[in-house]
């Protein structure tokens, strides 16, 4: 098993720094250019954004339909915060103030995400979807009439932090972190309260205790996916963060697969970066998305990977081998 | 006082529509437990209809308010029988990110044939301004409070002394056995989906005669609000979804003219938010007690 788990981490590090690697050619030959790169830069907010979502929707099983107002609270608490330390002046390089607006973003949205979670996690099912959706609407108009933030204009002059190279680093820390949380006592113990909340309890987890947990650090993650999303744009405004924004998030989620943190990353790419390329099909483009959506879930109602996790280790020995792939999609592995 | 009685018509106006929108909601998650987000556009497109059979067909104002609903009613049942039917034994999650495709699908299929820009709804009624000792009630006003009553009481009459409002009681109270007692589920089912569907067009022409315009994306709030409004009143069950949609109408108007226009929408989230948090079946809704 040990050997086992070395070779993951040897043959992941390796991906993840050949994957890097082509993009750093692609950047430095121009033949990414700035347009790409922004859309790489939006992938990767979204991969954070679904697999944060996918802890609540996924690994704990409730509908959360409002996880574009998180976004807001991180976006715009860390643009607040960051916008405060460049005005003292005091000289700092950029990457430390990236990362700490990324804190506060994260931390704030945490702690609205555990202020919002204690009492509403009572609620199962519709009724908790419906009022994470009354949630993200207040969070929305909040913003709207708050003065301090620019309100419905939307908040100015955030210095541009985020390029492709800090990003991809950053989104690799946050999958492995994500990966970590999920494989954890504590992700394993909100895993069985998906599968049978009383059988659980019986087992002497604190449900309410971990569903609490579950909702703060999926909030948490938002937050850091916000202050990305802030620090790229240079400009937040409310009317980004509205209802239609927390359902796209729900379905890459959905379509990648419920609980597969793996199946969000490829949705979040597919879903971001191919509507993306494919512009000049912008009017039938939605149209396509949503017939995709209703197809999937009548004849694939788990999404593209269900609840397992794609393996690239696994995927390797199967091509070394000639196994059938299939073998390599079956779950429950290091990535 | 007067400014008072004023909003009071306005709350009774809006609320209403909201009242005809929240019954299509609450009847569907009454018998297939299903938050149908599509209802909001099959609404939209209601407004669609009766806003072309006006200004191109120049039909009678009668047709232009029945046809669409009538179409639309044939449209709720295909929706149903299309995205809906073959789901019906499946996760309940899969069943509501359908309606969320259908929901899309709609809008967009909107947006590619009627395009983006708001188009103007003309009057459809005789615009006259009755005087009731100092309060000036539009007969738009009044017109859409009548119909939206005349249809709301039709419906109640339909549901509580036909067979085949006996039957759509009948399966939402338990289907299995409805089943037995000879009851055609699949055509009840059909035919909560056309009624529903049908007071939704009403509730979207309503509101577009109201508000003067249509565009694709009309459905997605008005759709939300009257969702809250059956959720508030106690969601699968008809007088609730009417008293929730006259109660959400009479806050909004009410915080619209003595608080704020902006914070308004929000009001009415705090309020269903607390309603979900102390009684989570809504104001008329019985307490359950769950079973392990």
């Amino acid at each position: 098993m040990d050997k086992n788990k070395r070779k993951a981490y040897i043959i992941n590090t390796i991906a993840i720094i050949f994957l890097y690697l082509v993009f750093f050619i692609l950047i430095q030959t121009k033949v990414m250019n700035k347009y790409f790169m922004g859309i790489a830069i939006m992938t990767c907010i979204m991969i954070i954004m679904a697999m944060s979502l996918n802890i609540v929707a996924g690994f704990l099983g409730e509908m959360a339909l409002g996880h574009a107002g998180f976004m807001a609270i991180g976006a715009y608490s860390s643009a607040y915060f960051s916008i405060a330390l460049m005005d003292t002046g005091f000289p700092l390089p950029n990457i430390i103030v990236l990362i700490l607006a990324m804190f506060v973003g994260g931390i704030v949205t945490g702690i609205m995400g555990f202020l919002i979670g204690t009492p509403t996690l009572r609620l199962r099912g519709d009724y908790l979807g419906i009022v994470t959706i009354g949630f993200s609407e207040i969070i929305r108009i909040f913003f709207i009439n708050f003065e301090p933030t620019g309100g419905a204009a939307g908040l100015k002059g955030i210095t541009k932090l985020v390029n492709f190279n800090n990003v991809y680093w950053i989104t690799i820390v946050i999958i492995i972190l994500i990966f970590t949380f999920g494989r954890s006592k504590q992700g394993r113990a909100i895993i069985s309260i998906r599968e049978d909340e009383i059988a659980s309890e019986a087992a002497g987890i604190p449900t309410t205790r971990y569903k609490v947990l579950a909702f703060t650090v999926s909030s948490f993650f938002a937050g850091i996916g916000g202050a990305l999303y802030a620090h790229y744009q240079a400009f937040v405004e409310p009317s980004k963060f509205g209802f239609m924004f927390s359902i796209e998030m729900f379905v890459i989620v959905v379509l990648g697969g419920l609980g597969s943190l793996t199946g969000s990353i490829v949705a979040a790419i597919i879903l971001t970066a191919l509507p993306e390329m494919l512009r000049g099909f912008a009017e039938y483009r939605l149209l396509v998305y949503s017939l995709a959506l209703i197809v999937m879930m009548i004849f694939r109602p788990q999404g593209m990977l269900g609840r397992s996790e794609f393996s690239l280790t696994k995927f390797i020995d199967s091509l070394i081998l000639r196994k059938d792939i299939k073998n390599s999609i079956d779950g429950g592995e290091t990535r | 006082m007067d400014l008072f009685l004023q909003q009071l018509i306005n709350g009774l106006n809006v609320g209403s529509i909201y009242a005809l929108i929240a019954i299509g909601y609450t009847m569907v998650y009454g018998i297939i437990k299903l938050i149908n987000f599509a209802h909001g556009e099959i609404m939209m497109f209601g407004a669609y209809f009766a806003f072309i059979f006006a200004t191109s067909f120049g039909m009678p104002i009668w047709a232009v308010i029945l046809v669409p609903m009538i179409i639309m009613a044939l449209a709720g049942v295909a929706v149903e029988f299309i995205a809906y039917r073959p789901l019906r034994d499946a996760p309940r999650l899969s069943a509501l990110i359908t309606a969320i495709g259908v929901s899309l699908f709609l809008q967009n299929l909107a947006l590619l044939i009627f395009k983006a820009d708001p188009k103007v709804m003309p009057k459809l009624f005789p615009e006259t301004i009755i005087n009731l000792g100092g309060v000036e009630i539009s007969s738009t006003t009044l017109v859409t409070i009548g119909l939206s009553l005349f249809f709301m009481v039709l419906l109640d009459l339909y549901i509580r002394k036909t067979k085949q409002g006996r039957a759509v009681r009948a399966v939402s109270e338990d289907k299995d056995a409805a089943i037995l007692m000879g009851i055609n589920v699949d055509r009840t089912i059909s035919l909560t989906f056309a009624m529903g569907s049908a007071l939704g067009a009403l509730g979207g022409i309503l509101y577009s005669v109201a508000y003067v315009q249509v565009f694709p994306t009309m459905g997605v709030m008005p759709g939300l609000k009257a969702f809250i409004a059956a959720v508030l009143g106690g969601i699968g069950i008809i007088p609730g979804a009417m008293l929730g949609g006259f109660i959400i109408g009479m806050v909004e108007t009410m915080t619209k003219a003595y608080l704020s226009t902006t914070w308004a929408d929000a009001i009415v989230y705090i309020i269903l938010i607390l309603v979900l948090l102390f009684k989570p079946t809504g104001i008329l809704g019985k307490n359950t007690r769950e079973k392990v």
